[in-house]
This record gives C-alpha cells, structure tokens and sequence, in this order.
C-alpha cells in the first residue's frame, strides 16, 4: 500500500514537472478499472485534473463491481477502463454513452486506430494494446544450439532437447490454471488451428470440431514438458518459475513482459538470458496462436452531461501524448498513444499485430464460452477423458447457459 | 408466557428475521424462475485498433423495450433447475439408458457439474464432520488433564487455527503442499517419486482440502467441548470411579453421555458448514480437481457475462441441500421436544 502510495506520488511529481496544459473540470469523475502499471498511471494522470473530486477504484476484480456501479442512475462510476473481452458485458448491460461528440470537441490528438466503433458510433478510447508471444532463455536455447521457435511444433522440440540434456526437468511454462487462463489458452490454440467458435452469424457453438481436437492434443503434448502442477498455475505463478530458472520457454502477455526480470532476487543467468519474440503459429497455419487485445475507457451512460464531459477530458488528460516522453511510463505498456516509440519490451506485441494476430472476439456470447471451456477442459488435461468428450461438454455447457440468458432460444 | 406478551416479545426478532432471512430467500426464489430476455441480435461493423470488422452485437433498443415491458424478464419456471448446469435431468436420463454398469453411470455422472460438485461436498462434508469432532474432543480431554498454569498457553495455540482467516490458512497450505513447497518436497522425498505432486493428483487434492478443513474446524469443536467438560458433575465421576471404572469406562460412560447434546450441536453446525466449503477450493486452485456448490455460484457469478438467474438456482439448491443435511437432526430434536411434553 505503501509502495503503491510512492509510486503514485512519483507520477505525480513527473507530472507536476512536465505538464504544460492544465486540466480543468466541473463535475465529479470517477474511474473503475483494472490494476497493473500502465492502468495505474492512466488513473493517477486522470487525477491530476482540478476544479472537481477525481476518484479511482483500480482492483483486479474490476469486472465484479464495473456493471453493478454503472447501472444505477446516476452511475457511481463516470468511466470504466476495460478491455475488448469486457467492454461486452457493458454493451449488454447498455451502460456505456457513444463518444462521438465528445470526441468532436475534446478529442484532439487522438489517432483513427485508437477510436473504438460499434454500429458506426464511438463506444471506447483505446490507450494500450497486449498480446501473448513467446519469451525465452536466449542462454538455454544456444547451448542446445537451437534458433527461438517459430511454431509450437518447434517449441516441443526444442523442450524435448533442454529435458533430454539435462538442462531442465520441465522446460516449458504456460498459464493453464483451470479457469479462464487455461480456456484463454485454448483460444489462441484454437485460432492457430484455423478454428472459428460459433457457426457463422449465430450463436451456436463450433469448438467440437478437428481444430478443436488439434487444439486440445497440443495442450496437451505441451503440458507433458510442464510442471506437473500446472493446472494451478496463472500468470504469476508461471513467471514466478521462469524468474527461478525452471523455465526456459513459454507464451506470456505482452503487458508483463517488461518487468518479468526486474523483480528482486531474479538470478543473473534468467536476466542476461530473458529474450522476446512474437507469437507462434502452429499446425502449419498462417495466423499465429494468439489473439490481439486492447485497453481502452469508456464513459458511463447514467450520468449528466457535465460528468461525462469532465471524464472525458480527465481520462483526455490520463493518456495525453506528453507521457510518453517519460521513460517509466513508455515501458509499461504497448501504447497506442500519439508520440509512443516502442521499447525493447514491446517486441512481441508488435510482431503479434504485424503478423496478423486476430482480435479476442468481441461478441456479447463469448464470455460464456470463455467460463465453459474454463470449467470442462481440466478434466481432458488431466487425461480423464478424451478431447472429443471434453468439447462435447464445453458445447453442452455453453448452450445451456446461453439458453439461460437468451442468446439461443 | 401469555401469548400475547410473547407476541410483542418476539416481534423484533421476526420482523429482522422477515427480513434479513425470509425475505432473501423469496428473492432468489423468484429470480430462479426468471431468466433474461432472449437477446435481439444484430450485425454491425466495428472497428478496433487493429482492424474493422463485421460482428455481432445487442441491439440496445429492441432489448430495452422488452425489458420495460417486463422487467423481472422471462419467466421459465423450473428449466434453470433441470438443466444441464444444475440438476441436468435429461442428461442424466440419457446416462441412466446407456449405462452399461454402475461404474460408468457414476462416472458419467461426474462429468455434470451438479453431480461433480456433491460428490466432492458430500465426502468433504461426512470425512471432515466426523474427524474433526473427534480430534477435538481429544484435545480437549488432553488439554483439561493438564496442569492450570500450562492451560492457558496450550488453549490459545490450540484456537490458532480458527483465528487465521481461512482463505489466508488455505494459501500458507496450498505453498506448503506446492512440489517445491516443505510438505511436498517431504512427500516426494519419502515416496522417492520426483513426479509426485499434490497438486496434480484429484485424490491426493481431496485429502489435502480434508485435511485442511479439519486442521481449521478442529478448534471449534475443542472450544465447545472444553466448555462442556467443565460443568462434568465430580460426583458421578467419582461413583464411577470407586466403582472400578478404567479411565477408558469413565469416559464411554460418564464424560461422553454428558457431552453428547454439544455433539449434536458441533455436528449441526459444522455439516451446514462445511456443505457450504468455499474458501479451500478458491485458496488451493483446486477447481480443476474439486468444486462445490458455493464454487459453483462464484464461478457463475464471476464470468465475464454474470449469470444471475443459474447463481440463484444453485443457490436454492444449497438451501435444499443444507435442510436435508439437517433433517435426521432436526426430527430428533422435534421427537425430544415432544416426548417432553407428554
């Protein structure tokens, strides 16, 4: 907390220094949001506006309170920070405003690329992009005297010689905690074996397909080269072995790629040896095994004119392109912010969205998707039943929850 | 007590009890039976950083209406309940047919959620129930026999378990048990298998979270029967003894009679508990290898499209669990409450 505090006021300082265009407001902003970095930054720069209270709420469980507090009338949250898998479930609530007039008279400086449009209308501003690539141990993959993989059929070949060498015992990490972080990895599977989730213009499901099965038999090659606790593994957990040096290769999001090996007591040998690349393919597909994501905000639809105006020039104000001369804040993240020059950890991302890299879906089921091959993918990773059984189970699951909630009659 | 005096006397206490109790339940009951509109789907053009594409989404204005006209939404009855999230009636239907043994149907049946999830609630709730009054009728028995000045002491790190929040217990556990952890190096070192990891495997995950939930419920029971053993009458005690009982006998016959209302009671409590186990299954990232029903409204409920209407369903099917759980308990206190009358 108290940490938290120092950075925020270190923000603040910078800011102080270098702001050239005061911000002026007249009516409450307050922000709901996701906490990392480059979130955190958005929020204390937002809060740097004066003449009203500005309030931020930037918790991992975000998505918990962000429909509830925007709901009401008037909202208590003016503004949410999402991504484009949450800004769905804002769009089914319809609790967001279009921005297109807002844009028109404060929205000076922003790209084309940064406005997000839905049925021809401005519903989000997107500030960042992520993505999940490959990171590796340049050190380790040398010694084996192999080049970092292009395909997943290279990475378990490449795991099969660190194993087979005695270099490491599970070479390969991977976030597949049961969850929505091991459906996320099927996801990227599944698009790199060409797979589409519903059948076209519908709502009906189409995972029990080949690439489905494909996808699930090299999740599942991929896991043998894994701790065999991986099913409990997310994010943290798997970076937390590649800072120990038990890992040698693994897909991680962009967003946490540049400070993988600046926490405290990271071997040497991990931090002279940490290296990116993009995303890999697989199956002999074209388009990687990844999906591209964005971060943006959004401005509440419950609330007067003056507070959606005052959001928007306060979060105006969090993503202005002066930041981006601060070389802390250019690290955090992969801006889509004007006057952004890429660091050396924005690599991956980069090669993600010029290799063409698709969007996560942004359709108002998909969310549901997303929670069944969360919950009914586990039991085929632990070799309980076969792919086919496990997808026939994401299938039935999904189609009774979106029987549920009326996506499919 | 007149009945009208016990009127005025009671109504505080139903009028909260009306409230805070009568009126959720009615509330989730009535949600149950509603589900969301059926969504009007339209095809747009939406653009990202990345590129414009062709997609689907809500159309706000359609929806809206049918929310106006009626907002509680559709009702459906009982479809929720008997779907393949909750009580999967026609699927299990299905399984009953194709079954060749009662294997298979049990392990088919442990594919659908409900099913998945009372299998686990269900050992976890009758292994850690039983278990856990034992031990801690042992460590109150050890702890009463000790000398005063020592009591104390041993009391508090005898209640240390309780007083840990059972999320923050079951994360220490769950790095413990991790196969780099103290617990799981130990066991690896003593089954000389470098593979072996609690984690990994469903049933050594149950007897972990069992073992757990005993370490955490244990103190309870030894408080409350601590309490007991100090209003254990001297003189019956020492009938007994004159009368040449063993320690062994004085216990099956004196101390454990006497005891035997708190037991009732530290059962009851601990079976609607424990059928409610949560905590462990969150702290151990273990839903790949155990869930319940409370998982299951959490998990229902934390997605990135909630499911309101499922979450109240489940927990309806909590509630009903929990009665039936207490049941056989509740009939008997009925049964004394009548004898005594008569």
């Amino acid at each position: 907390m108290f940490l938290k505090k120092l950075a925020i006021a270190g923000v603040m300082t910078v800011l102080t220094g270098t702001t050239a265009l005061a911000c002026e407001i007249n009516a409450r902003v307050s922000i709901v949001g996701n906490e990392f970095p480059a979130i955190q930054t958005v929020g204390a720069n937002a809060q740097a506006c004066t003449g009203a209270e500005v309030n931020t709420n930037l918790t991992a469980d975000h998505q918990q309170i962000n429909v509830p507090g925007m709901q009401g009338n008037p909202a208590e949250y003016t503004s949410a920070i999402i991504a484009n898998s949450s800004i769905v479930a804002l769009m089914n609530e319809d609790v967001i405003r279009p921005l297109d007039d807002l844009v028109a008279k404060h929205g000076e400086g922003l790209a084309r690329n940064q406005l997000i449009t839905i049925n021809g209308e401005v519903m989000a501003v997107a500030f960042m992009a992520n993505a999940q690539h490959l990171v590796y141990r340049a050190d380790v993959l040398e010694q084996i005297g192999v080049e970092p993989p292009k395909t997943y059929e290279e990475m378990l070949e490449a795991a099969k010689m660190i194993r087979e060498q005695g270099i490491m015992e599970n070479p390969l990490g991977g976030a597949y905690a049961a969850g929505w972080n091991l459906a996320q990895e099927f996801n990227n599977m599944f698009i790199g074996y060409g797979g589409t989730f519903f059948k076209d213009g519908t709502a009906e499901p189409n995972v029990n397909t080949e690439a489905g099965v494909k996808a699930l038999e090299m999740m599942k090659a991929l896991s043998e080269y894994m701790n065999p606790d991986f099913l409990t593994h997310d994010s943290n957990a798997t970076n937390a072995e590649f800072r120990a040096g038990n890992v040698a290769l693994m897909n991680m999001w962009g967003s946490r790629a540049a400070t993988l090996t600046t926490a405290e007591g990271v071997p040497q040998e991990v931090i002279d040896g940490f290296a990116i690349a993009g995303p890999m393919t697989v199956g002999g597909g074209d388009i990687p095994a990844s999906t591209l994501w964005w971060d943006g905000w959004t401005v509440a639809k419950n609330i007067s004119d003056e507070e959606a105006e005052a959001t928007f020039i306060a979060m105006m104000h969090g993503i202005r392109p002066e930041l981006m001369q601060d070389e802390d804040v250019r690290t955090q993240a992969v801006w889509l912010i004007d006057g952004y020059e890429p660091t050396e950890a924005a690599v991956g991302v980069f090669a993600a969205a010029q290799a063409g890299t698709v969007p996560y879906p942004m359709l108002p089921y998909m969310g549901l998707m997303h929670t069944a091959l969360g919950n009914e993918l586990s039991d085929f990773m632990q070799g309980r039943e076969s792919a086919e059984q496990a997808l026939a189970d994401v299938e039935a699951a999904y189609v009774a929850a979106a029987r549920e909630t009326g996506f499919l009659q | 007590m007149k009945h009208r005096t016990f009127f005025w006397f009671f109504l505080p206490t139903g009028l909260a009890m009306l409230l805070f109790i009568a009126m959720p339940i009615v509330s989730v009951i009535t949600q149950s039976m509603y589900a969301p509109h059926e969504a009007v789907l339209i095809t747009v053009e939406n653009c990202t950083p990345f590129a414009c594409t062709e997609e689907t989404t809500i159309d706000q204005e359609a929806t809206r209406e049918l929310r106006d006209a009626q907002p509680l939404g559709r009702f459906v009855g009982w479809d929720i309940y008997l779907n393949r999230g909750h009580l999967a009636v026609a699927e299990v239907a299905e399984i009953w047919r194709s079954a060749e043994s009662w294997g298979g149907f049990f392990d088919r049946l442990g594919n659908l959620p409900f099913y998945r999830a009372m299998a686990f609630t269900l050992t976890y709730t009758f292994v850690t129930v039983p278990l856990l009054i034992g031990l801690g009728l042992m460590i109150a028995l050890a702890v009463n026999s000790l000398h005063r000045h020592l009591k104390g002491l041993v009391i508090f790190f005898s209640l240390l378990p309780m007083i840990v929040t059972p999320i923050v217990g079951a994360l220490i556990l769950f790095w413990m048990i991790d196969s780099r952890g103290i617990i799981g190096n130990l066991i690896i070192y003593l089954s000389g298998d470098p593979q072996l990891s609690l984690k990994a495997s469903t049933p050594l995950m149950w007897v972990s979270l069992i073992v757990y939930g005993i370490w955490h419920s244990a103190p309870f029971a030894f408080v409350v029967f601590y309490a007991g053993l100090q209003t254990l009458p001297k003189d019956q005690l020492e009938a007994a003894q004159i009368d040449g009982a063993t320690r062994l006998q004085q216990l099956r016959y004196v101390t454990i009679p006497h005891l035997m209302p708190l037991v009732t009671f530290v059962a009851l409590i601990k079976l609607m508990d424990n059928f409610r186990v949560f905590e462990e299954i969150v702290g151990f990232n273990a839903s790949a290898h155990a869930t319940s029903l409370s998982w299951i409204i959490y998990n229902d409920l934390s997605g990135e499209t909630r499911q309101l209407s499922s979450a109240a369903a489940t927990s309806v099917l909590t509630i009903i669990g929990v009665a039936i759980l207490l049941s056989p308990v509740l009939i008997r206190t009925w049964r004394d409450f009548r004898g005594r009358r008569v």
